[in-house]
């Protein structure tokens, strides 16, 4: 029963937020408002509901799964993707790198400079 | 498949949801035991190796993308509420997350206008079309947002789609090496990194490593949707006028 309850209120949330997301006609997807809501929900309550909990832990444990239908779709684009395969995969594949590689240092940098050396020994400590 | 009694039980399976959503599962639960025999080696990521298996299968048996997706949608479908999930591990993070705050919007910032200006400008050096510089800008964001923003600016948004996902497993198998190459030991910093550049699949690998770097993975994809949505109609037209198309 706590499986089914905490999966009904998350298909509520992404509900009202595919909703709001109509009615206002902002660009972003339904789930994720739904996952702003949520977020300010349990800040509010000031705990996770044990239904909740388990639901997410249930669906996050084996989050990769759910892209595999998606991914299957490469195969529809296999022509547009061969004809023009050396821009996509180096502009793909580098820009993917630098992304990574550059968000990582300055998110490192940033939070050295300004949060300091306590917050990284507390974290040490967890 | 000569047998009559054969050839119907093939026409009700290959018209039927069933089969599409089994040989899902049963991909990734080979996919995903392979994974975990390689000690779990990014380069086994489950969904490289269950989408191969899948579409291996799907066109050794002439069976059409269409045909499968009647079954593969119904796990395709729990991608919304798997997202609103998120959400939980988000607020564990919470004491964590604000005293981060600063960091976190000034990384992600930099990392979105990163990921979108540096795929436009690179295809457009390697002298890609411009519907393929329009449906790589928005690569490192969520699939729905990643297409909204695709066919806004000019570009294909189911060959978005296809390149958000390469772009996602792109990161999920570089980003533990890339990280450890650069020295960048914090979970919140590599969680970052990889939820701006490789959204949900960056994701679900941040998730096997530890719990705090899946949390801000996800709150970085959730947070670049945003900025992405608000900043790649803007990047192009600056773009534009930096470098001619």
């Amino acid at each position: 029963m706590q499986f089914l309850n905490g999966i009904t209120l998350l298909l509520v949330y992404q509900l009202v937020g595919e909703v709001t997301v109509r009615l206002l006609g902002v660009p972003i997807p339904g789930p994720v408002l739904g996952m702003v809501m949520l977020f300010i929900t349990l800040w509010i309550r000031g705990s996770t509901p044990e239904s909740v909990e388990t639901a997410s832990t249930g669906l996050l444990s084996h989050l990769s799964l759910l892209f595999v239908p998606a991914g299957v779709g490469m195969m529809a684009h296999f022509s547009r993707i061969a004809d023009e395969w050396l821009p996509i995969t180096l502009a793909l594949l580098l820009s993917t790198v630098i992304t990574m590689v550059a968000t990582a240092l300055v998110m490192q940098l940033t939070t050295r400079w300004l949060v300091g050396s306590a917050a990284k020994e507390e974290q040490n400590h967890e | 498949m000569n047998d009559p009694g054969l050839k119907d039980i093939w026409v009700y399976l290959s018209a039927s949801p069933l089969l599409g959503l089994t040989i899902t599962l049963v991909a990734y639960g080979l996919a995903y035991r392979l994974y975990l025999r390689t000690n779990s080696n990014p380069l086994a990521n489950p969904v490289v190796t269950s989408v191969a298996m899948l579409i291996g299968l799907l066109l050794l048996t002439g069976t059409s993308y269409n045909d499968y997706f009647e079954g593969g949608q119904f796990v395709h479908f729990l991608l919304g509420p798997a997202t609103v999930a998120l959400a939980v591990p988000l607020y564990q993070q919470f004491s964590r997350l604000r005293q981060l705050w600063m960091p976190v919007t000034i990384s992600l910032l930099c990392g979105v206008v990163i990921a979108a200006g540096s795929s436009i400008w690179l295809a457009r050096i390697f002298s890609g079309s411009f519907e393929i510089q329009m449906s790589l800008a928005p690569k490192s964001a969520t699939a729905p947002v990643a297409m909204g923003i695709s066919e806004k600016i000019g570009g294909l948004p189911s060959l978005t789609a296809v390149l958000v996902v390469i772009t996602g497993i792109t990161g999920a198998v570089l980003g533990t090496k890339l990280f450890e190459w650069i020295r960048v030991k914090d979970d919140t910093a590599k969680g970052i990194a990889m939820g701006v550049a490789a959204h949900g699949i960056g994701t679900a690998r941040a998730f096997q490593v530890s719990n705090q770097m899946g949390a801000f993975s996800g709150l970085a994809m959730a947070l670049s949707a945003f900025a992405t949505a608000l900043l790649v109609p803007w990047l192009v037209d600056l773009l534009d006028a930096w470098i001619p198309a």
